[in-house]
């Protein structure tokens, strides 16, 4: 039925990511691609990081001294905030996949967004306080 | 007196078997014009080679869809003041995720033939028509009454999907609201072709092609209550006798 070349690319892949022309759908799809990237790429570094602590007692002091630096904590909170709004975004699929706010999906994406950055404020507030 | 504009436009050029590049055309317009006006004037006189397709003028045939500064417009109601400014740039590609035959003019063949797997209407009944303010209720003799759908075919959303960028064999959603337009319902040999891994699943809920459609269809809106129609099917069937 088409004749067009089916095979996967990465020209084609960089196509999701590109953010000219796109609307307010458009950047939430852009948005849920690197999130759900940055969580996947933190579930193997949490993994390899986990690995340290079957060094001993040693491993795990030295574990957790490097985890109080504040460029650990900015980068906890850059998973924080990944998890955030890609959750919060999902739900906005799954809320429009099932028939509701389909024709109010910019408010609602908008509405759940600024939760979303009002939780990564609240989260970060006290995780450089602690 | 009109008011007169000096644009530049940037036209997509592709023959068979070349390289793509872009042509520029400096040009006097009147803000007020549409951008298919401009390409048109290209043609007219500045170079009869570059290829476009057009016809109605008035988004009625859908035939001049094409990419106006990254963006899916049906250039015949795009007016040139919305896309530039005076000195400015206006750039002209053809419609993304179809082959290109020449310059701005795509094969359209795919959407064709999808639209007529699903079936999808060009006219029907006016009491099926999604019109603004319908009356409380139709009559009988209503239905005698036809009008055309509200799709025009001209691919715009296709375009803009990036579903369909990376699997061509994604329905898309003009053929996906084509579907639902026609009823699960009344058609219910489209069940397996719209619930299908092509089929509504490919959808990632982007809404491009709403955003884009110059004819209000809304696909992503038909698009998700095919889900529902579709789920409420499955779950219904397990509380059926068989």
């Amino acid at each position: 039925m088409d004749n067009q070349n089916n095979k996967p690319s990465a020209a084609k892949f960089l196509t999701w990511f590109n953010p000219v022309g796109r609307d307010t759908g458009g950047w939430a799809f852009i948005l849920n691609r690197i999130t759900a990237l940055g969580l996947t790429f933190y579930l193997f570094l949490h993994l390899v990081i986990l690995g340290q602590l079957a060094k001993g007692p040693q491993g795990y002091d030295s574990f957790i001294k490097l985890m109080s630096s504040p460029i650990w904590i900015a980068g906890e909170l850059l998973v924080v905030a990944a998890a955030f709004l890609h959750g919060l975004n999902g739900i906005r699929i799954i809320l429009t996949t099932f028939g509701v706010s389909v024709t109010r999906q910019k408010q609602l994406f908008y509405g759940l967004m600024v939760i979303a950055l009002i939780a990564i404020l609240i989260f970060g507030f006290h995780m450089f306080s602690a | 007196m009109s008011e007169k504009w000096n644009i530049t436009l940037k036209v997509h050029r592709q023959k068979q078997g070349e390289a793509p590049h872009f042509d520029e055309f400096k040009m006097e317009v009147d803000p007020d014009e549409y951008v298919l006006d401009a390409v048109e004037r290209v043609w007219a006189f500045k170079d009869r080679t570059v290829c476009f397709r057009h016809a109605c003028h008035h988004s009625t045939c859908g035939a001049c869809g094409m990419r106006v500064n990254d963006v899916e417009k049906l250039t015949c109601i795009t007016y040139i003041r919305d896309v530039a400014q005076n000195g400015g740039t206006i750039k002209v590609e053809p419609l993304r995720n179809f082959p290109v035959i020449s310059d701005l003019v795509v094969d359209m063949g795919s959407l064709y033939s999808r639209l007529e797997a699903v079936a999808a209407r060009s006219v029907l009944p006016v009491p099926e028509a999604e019109i603004e303010n319908p009356p409380s209720h139709w009559s009988a003799d209503d239905a005698q009454y036809i009008r055309l759908a509200d799709c025009i075919e001209c691919g715009l959303c296709i375009s803009a999907c990036p579903s369909q960028a990376t699997n061509s064999d994604y329905l898309g959603p003009a053929v996906l609201a084509g579907a639902q337009a026609n009823g699960l319902k009344r058609n219910p040999e489209l069940l397996g072709l719209v619930n299908s891994e092509n089929g509504v699943w490919r959808c990632h809920s982007v809404f491009e092609c709403t955003a884009v459609c110059p004819s209000n269809v809304d696909p992503a809106r038909r698009i998700m209550d095919l889900r529902t129609q579709i789920i409420k099917e499955r779950l219904g069937g397990l509380f059926r006798k068989a």
